[in-house]
Parts: C-alpha cells; sequence; structure tokens
C-alpha cells in the first residue's frame, strides 16, 4: 500500500442509545497493512464501535478518517465501496444462497453491470458476470471451502461458515477487513487454522481490524490493540505491553481481584 | 372498499364452444337418479371437450393470475410488504394501452393489428413502471422502518387514489378495446362444436410463460438477481456488502410493475374491456394466487396463479351442474314435477366464479399459511 501510513483514524467516536452512552471519546489510529485488535469485557462497545465504523449507526460525535478522506453519513454501501468490509459475531450469511452466491454478493460494488446489462445480457455483462463466479471460486479456495460451493450457506459446518463470511467481505477487495469475534466457537484447530488465514489475508495487503475474546488469537496474530471498557479506551499499545496494564487487568477481572493479585 | 359489484373486467371470457353448462338433456327416469358427474347422453366425446375448455380458459386466466402475482410476491419477498396497490398498476396498464389503441387506430395509422397492441404495452409498461417506481419512493420507503401496518394501510389508501386518478382520467364508464386483433379459435379435437384454443389465448400463455422465464433467469442467473436474493434475506447486511439496498428495492418495485403492465395489456385485449376499477379484483385474485403458492417464492406465484385460474374456471364451469337439484329428484315428489318442466334447478351458477379464488385463499390460510411452496411461515404475520 502506497500514500498514508495512516489508513484509518477516529477522532472523539461517541454514540448514545437513550441514556446508554455505548462510546465515549474513543480515538485511534490503524496504519496500512497491520492487525489491529480490539478487546474489552462484554458490553464495552466493540460491536458498536463496528457498527459506528461501517455506517449502520451516525456516530453521535466524532469523525472518521479513512485513507486520507472523511467517512461521514455515508450509507453501508458506501462505505463498502470506499474499503470497508466486515463479518458479524453471530453469522449473518445469506442463508438460501449458496456458497458461490454469497461470495458474489460481495462483488457487488465492485462491478458495474446494472439493471440493462441484466436484461440486455450483451458481452461484456456476460464477461463480467463470468469474472464474478471466478473470482467467487477463488475466494472460496482461499478461505478453504470451495469443496462446499455450491451447498446452500445454511448447510454449511459453523467453521466454514465464518470463513465463508470472510471471503464474502474480502470479495468487496477491502482495505480494511473488520471482523467480529471470528472465532467464536471455534474448536483449537479450528481457531488455530483462522489465524494462519488472518496471517495470510494480511500478507497479501489487507490491513485488519480484529475483535477478539480469545486472548491467545490476539496476542498471536495483533500488532497493536486497543481495550475498551464501558465505552472509554483505556489502553492501547502493543499486544504484550497491553496485556500488563494494570487498568486492562482490572476491567477484565474486576477492581478487588486485581489488587489482590498487585498485593499477592 | 367501496366497490359497487363486480369490475366489469373479470366477468368469465367470452365462451366458445363447450362453455354452455347446462346443456339441454332429456328427461331422466327418476329411479335411474345418481348423483356424481352424469355423462350428457347424446355425444360422447362432450365431457372432455367441456373439461378442455374450461382447461384453456382457467390457465389463459391462471397465466395472467400468475404475472400479476409475482408482483406481489416479490414486493413481499423483498421487504415483506403487500402491495396492494398493484393490482392498480395493472388496471393503469391496461388504460394506458386502451388509449394508445384508440388513438392508434382512430389515427388509421398503418399498423398490423398485432403491432398496435404492442405498441400499446410498449407504452404501458414505461407508465406503470414510474407508477410503480413512485409509489415506492414516495409512499413505501419512508414507511420501510415503521410498523407494518402502516404501509399496509398506505397501500390500500394508494389503491384508492389511483382508482380515482383513474376515474379521472379515464371516465367511469368501461371502455371497450377495439377489436382489432381478429380472434381465430383452433379446434382441440376433432369435435367442430368442441373445445377451442384461440390465438388471443395462445398468445397470452406464449407471453406470460416467456415472461415467467426472463424473471427467473433474472433473478436466479444474473448479478441484480442475487443482490435482490441477498437483499431479501437480510437487507442489512447485503447493504454492508455493497448492495445499494434502495436501489435494489426500487428496482423490483419497477420490475414487478413492468410485469403488471403487461399483464393489464393482456387481460384488456382478452376481455375486450377496461375499467377504473378492474384492477381491484384482479388483484385480490393474484394476491390469493400468491398466498396460495406461497408468498414470497417466485415459483409459487407462478404455480398458485395458474392452479387459482384452473380452480376458477373449473368451478365456475361445473358448479351448476354439481348444484343442480334435479339430481335429488328421486328424493322428493315436489323436486321431481319442478324438475319435470325445467331440469336446471342450479343453487349455484357461474356466476359463483369469484368465490372460488376467495374460497382457497380462506382453505389456505386455515390450513398451509406458508402456502404450496413456501417454507416458514412469517413470524411477523
Amino acid at each position: 500500500m502506497t500514500g498514508h501510513p495512516t489508513l484509518l483514524s477516529a477522532a472523539g467516536i461517541g454514540k448514545r442509545f437513550g441514556g446508554v452512552q455505548a462510546l465515549t471519546g474513543v480515538d485511534f489510529t490503524i496504519r496500512h497493512g497491520e492487525i489491529y485488535g480490539l478487546i474489552g469485557p462484554n458490553g464495552a462497545g466493540k460491536t458498536t464501535l463496528f457498527n459506528v465504523l461501517t455506517g449502520i449507526y451516525e456516530p453521535d460525535d466524532g469523525s472518521f478518517t479513512f485513507d486520507g478522506q472523511p467517512l461521514v453519513g455515508l450509507k453501508p454501501h458506501e462505505v463498502a465501496a470506499r474499503g470497508i468490509a466486515r463479518t458479524f459475531q453471530n453469522i449473518r450469511l445469506f442463508a438460501n444462497l449458496s456458497a458461490v452466491e454469497n461470495v458474489m454478493v460481495g462483488r457487488h460494488v465492485r462491478t458495474k453491470a446494472g439493471v440493462w446489462g441484466a436484461i440486455a445480457r450483451d458481452r461484456r455483462t456476460r464477461r463480467e458476470e463470468e469474472g464474478i463466479e471466478r473470482r467467487a471460486h477463488e475466494l472460496l479456495e482461499y478461505v478453504g471451502v470451495a469443496s462446499r460451493a455450491n451447498d446452500l450457506a445454511k448447510n454449511l459446518p459453523y467453521g466454514f461458515q465464518r470463513r465463508l463470511e470472510i471471503a464474502r467481505a474480502l470479495a468487496t477487495d477491502p482495505k480494511l477487513l473488520a471482523l467480529d469475534e471470528p472465532a467464536a466457537g471455534m474448536n483449537a484447530t479450528e481457531t488455530a487454522s483462522l489465524e494462519a488465514l488472518l496471517h495470510s489475508i494480511r500478507r497479501d495487503g489487507t490491513t485488519i481490524l480484529l475483535i477478539e475474546h480469545d486472548m491467545k488469537l490476539v496476542m498471536g496474530v495483533c500488532d497493536r490493540v486497543l481495550v475498551l471498557d464501558y465505552g472509554k479506551r483505556i489502553a492501547e499499545g502493543p499486544a504484550a505491553e497491553v496485556q500488563k496494564d494494570p487498568a486492562v487487568i482490572s476491567a477484565y477481572l474486576g477492581g478487588e481481584v486485581a489488587l489482590n493479585l498487585k498485593g499477592a | 372498499m367501496a366497490s359497487e359489484g363486480r369490475p366489469p373486467g373479470l366477468r368469465s371470457p367470452p365462451f366458445r364452444g363447450g362453455r354452455s353448462r347446462n346443456p339441454p338433456r332429456p328427461r331422466t327416469n327418476a329411479a335411474a337418479t345418481h348423483r356424481g358427474p352424469r355423462l350428457p347422453p347424446t355425444d360422447p366425446s362432450r365431457p372432455l371437450d367441456i373439461f378442455l375448455q374450461q382447461l384453456v380458459n382457467g390457465l389463459t386466466l391462471g397465466s395472467v393470475y400468475a404475472v400479476v402475482a409475482l408482483g406481489y410476491t416479490m414486493v413481499y419477498g423483498i421487504i415483506q410488504l403487500i402491495n396492494f396497490a398493484h393490482g392498480e398498476v395493472v388496471m393503469i396498464g391496461a388504460l394506458t394501452a386502451y388509449s394508445v389503441i384508440v388513438a392508434l387506430t382512430g389515427a388509421q395509422v398503418p399498423l398490423p393489428a398485432l403491432a398496435i397492441v404492442l405498441v400499446g404495452a410498449m407504452v404501458a409498461i414505461p407508465v406503470c413502471m414510474a407508477v410503480g417506481y413512485t409509489l415506492e419512493r414516495t409512499a413505501y420507503r419512508p414507511l420501510r422502518k415503521a410498523p407494518r401496518l402502516a404501509p399496509l394501510i398506505t397501500a390500500i389508501g394508494l389503491s384508492i387514489i389511483l382508482q380515482n386518478l383513474a376515474m379521472i382520467i379515464w371516465s367511469r364508464n368501461p371502455l371497450s378495446y377495439p377489436q382489432i386483433i381478429q380472434t381465430v379459435p383452433y379446434h382441440l379435437t376433432g369435435n367442430p362444436n368442441g373445445a377451442t384454443i384461440t390465438n388471443v389465448q395462445i398468445a397470452i400463455l406464449v407471453t406470460s410463460v416467456a415472461m415467467m422465464g426472463g424473471l427467473l433467469a433474472l433473478v436466479y442467473r444474473t448479478k441484480l438477481g442475487i443482490a435482490m436474493r441477498a437483499t431479501s434475506q437480510n437487507p442489512v447486511v447485503a447493504g454492508l456488502m455493497g448492495v445499494d439496498i434502495n436501489r435494489v428495492i426500487s428496482l423490483t418495485f419497477v420490475i414487478g410493475a413492468a410485469l403488471g403492465a403487461v399483464a393489464g395489456v393482456m387481460v384488456g385485449s382478452y376481455y375486450g374491456i377496461a375499467h377504473y376499477q378492474m384492477g381491484f379484483l384482479l388483484g385480490l385474485k393474484a394476491f390469493s394466487a400468491a398466498v396460495l403458492g406461497g408468498i414470497g417464492n417466485l415459483a409459487g406465484a407462478m404455480l398458485g396463479g395458474l392452479l387459482l385460474g384452473v380452480i376458477e374456471a373449473l368451478g365456475a364451469g361445473y358448479v351448476g351442474d354439481l348444484t343442480n337439484l334435479c339430481q335429488l329428484s328421486g328424493w322428493f315428489d315436489a323436486l321431481a314435477q319442478r324438475c319435470a318442466s325445467d331440469p336446471n334447478v342450479t343453487l349455484f351458477g357461474s356466476n359463483y366464479q369469484d368465490v372460488f379464488a376467495f374460497l382457497v385463499l380462506i382453505l389456505v390460510l386455515v390450513f398451509r399459511p406458508s402456502g404450496l411452496l413456501g417454507e416458514r411461515v412469517s413470524d411477523r404475520a
């Protein structure tokens, strides 16, 4: 990647739901080509931050700058067009589309043919659609779901569904891939192969923003980590440092336990 | 809804040949009374002819229902809205084509009849697409996040508005399509008075099947189709994957309206009549067809439409015979005497045609609410 060393910067992001302050003044920057972790206890605001970033919610305060340009008031599909793709904590595939069709939806934003193409079936449209399908199969191969390409998404095993979500997100050619707990519910083997997949995605030039509860995975892949608690940033930095931060320990284990540990 | 009687556009098709339900039959001996279908004594091929004729009429009507039902089911599939104004879109299609055809024939334009009807359809399609787009953009989109009852009632309101607009533009009189297409009947059996299929019926069947095939190809083979299916399954995620869901929803309305326009032209040319209220009953029946097939399911709408058409035609064709009290004349002397002078004492005649569609609707809703091909019962119905 060329140009800006910073891919995404967030300045003072705030989001309220009625009386609940879900996010307060969250700042962070993500550099090109890194794997950036986002951790915090349940309810800390991690998924809300994802939703604000991807245009599902409007932030009440603050702004994002993505790839040198402000990211304000865009609709989800426009955010996707700018180069941010995401997966979901609870899998949200198109259950009744086949695996390959799920990925083809992701290509939508990078292709042009519209309704006239669909009706006229001209050469350009047909070639484009062949291209979409070819790319979708490549991506399935990449994440290791190629063997089940024509199965309906709902019939795939859980680990495959998680990977399929990643393939669908990759199909939008994102600059930033935002993964919301990709390892949730995975066994150790599945998590290990996910880790390998994340490394190879990064190697191929995509920056990753990762929400994850599996600390082993976070420590294994993330260059830097942001820790949220009650919607506020409580720590940021390289994974190994953040892990030792007393504020982080107290957020995860509760204040008293942290004190006891210190005393011991 | 203030529908005064039946819109005239939906009467039974001008029937030919075997459509006569109550052929004169010789008096049966009281002792020989039996229930069930009776064979007319003279012509052995007659029951087959009647049946074939009803089948042809039913399939023709049913293919029109199917095309209209697609408009309901597509919109329901994508935003779970029952667009009750869709029947009015069909009506506007029929009336627009009427105006064009009248203008062209009035101006003595030297075009063959088929070309004139085609031009009428070509004008009706963009008009209906514009109406469909406007409905979605101005009435339904602002209500997309509203409780489900709000857009439903809006749809009924729009339907009334469109009817009244059409009444202002085209008057409240039934308008007859100029009879420019020469109807040519083709015999289906060897019987010269037997069942026929006309060139108009063939054209309607072929056009409908072609449109259904085209729609299936669009939805299952193209990028736009994948985007539509993705949006129908989960609009938020589809948006995040780069699908402009507002555009996809607009296109769904526009495509449905285009199908409706063609259906309107077909109904108009088939019955030879168009009327500002014709969309009401036609729309309700097509809606019943969509529910019968499983609303939200494209193949279901097609199957439901065809089935409903056939059920209606067969029902209208046989209800008179089946409810002819003279079948029971052996049971009561009074009845036997009455039947001696008039062999047809029927409880229900073919004017009960419209009942069948709604009977089917009720039965489906009671016994199989998800429809024939519908998988899941809507959790929010």
